[in-house]
């Protein structure tokens, strides 16, 4: 027995427990480490699969900036919890439910019956200086250049609407103008009045 | 060997997973949008999963465009969530009534 099928099963009991704890803990910043677990376990899994670009993309991107931006969040609410944890006993028996008859019913689907072996063989790894890097650049920037400039202009939508979400004037605060402290001429502040010179009161 | 099913059932489970997770925590913004990241994981290693077993290079593809507007989808909705907290003072989904008619 090879290697791979050991790892592929040790990871995906990691993946499924960290997914299950992601949803059950109380407090939210578990919930969001517990969702970095999961990031990590299957860009594993994606190695496994031989897609390393995308398994390293996935710690970079989501471990490194999007699951920080969730800490980032979660940390600088004041959030009372207790409200927010009513009815989750009282949904637990429809949600597992509905997650088990879910669950049922794509398995019946993508099954060993219609997936397995038999029907789609495990192809024959890549040669060790295969470069999945490579390969993928290869036909990202020749047949799909196109959607990926879109995926660009996204990105860019994102971040204007990021920032012009969360960005706010208030109102009280003191702010310089330095155009129009430049601007400022001696006439707008110093009047000079003409007057004759009075005796003072003994 | 590893089946290609064993990758698709283990991508079914991770989906399962998050659809309990918006079931039990309907009231909590935060573990909603993370049960949704945690879908979207599941889609993508079903994607890799066929990509690597047809030999197609089309489904990393797909995977790459999917993170990039996952993470723009997070961006945002982390960003609306911050200016809820800021109007509301709460992040509780029961709350964001203001619109019933």
């Amino acid at each position: 027995m090879s290697i791979e099928p050991i790892l592929f099963y040790l990871f995906s009991a990691v993946l499924v427990f960290a997914a299950l704890l992601v949803i059950s803990v109380k407090n939210p910043v578990f919930a969001a480490l517990f969702l970095v677990l999961a990031f990590f376990t299957s860009a594993a899994i994606w190695m496994l699969l031989e897609a390393e670009f995308l398994s390293i993309v996935l710690v970079l991107v989501y471990v490194g900036a999007v699951m920080v931006l969730f800490l980032f969040v979660i940390m600088m609410l004041d959030i009372n919890l207790t409200p927010l944890r009513e009815g989750f006993i009282r949904y637990l028996p429809v949600g597992i439910f509905v997650a088990v008859l879910i669950l049922v019913e794509i398995a019946m689907v993508v099954g060993p019956a219609n997936f397995g072996l038999q029907q789609i063989a495990a192809p024959a790894g890549h040669p060790a200086d295969y470069s999945n890097t490579a390969a993928l650049g290869d036909v990202l920037y020749t047949v799909y250049v196109y959607p990926f400039e879109i995926a660009a202009v996204i990105l860019l939508v994102a971040i204007i609407a990021a920032i012009s979400l969360t960005m706010r004037r208030r109102p009280q605060t003191k702010y310089q103008n330095p155009a129009e402290q430049v601007n400022v001429r001696r006439a707008n502040r110093v009047r000079m009045v003409k007057m004759t010179a009075e005796k003072r009161e003994p | 060997m590893i089946a290609l099913s064993d990758f698709l059932v283990l991508g079914a489970v991770l989906f399962c997973i998050s659809l309990a997770g918006i079931f039990l925590n309907r009231k909590n913004l935060i573990i909603l949008l993370m049960s949704i990241e945690l879908m979207l994981l599941a889609v993508n290693i079903n994607f890799i999963a066929f990509s690597h077993y047809l030999n197609e290079l089309s489904g990393q593809i797909f995977v790459f465009f999917i993170l990039t507007v996952a993470a723009a989808e997070a961006a945002i909705g982390l960003a609306i969530l911050i200016v809820l907290f800021r109007n509301r003072h709460t992040i509780n989904v029961s709350h964001l009534d203001t619109l019933k008619g």
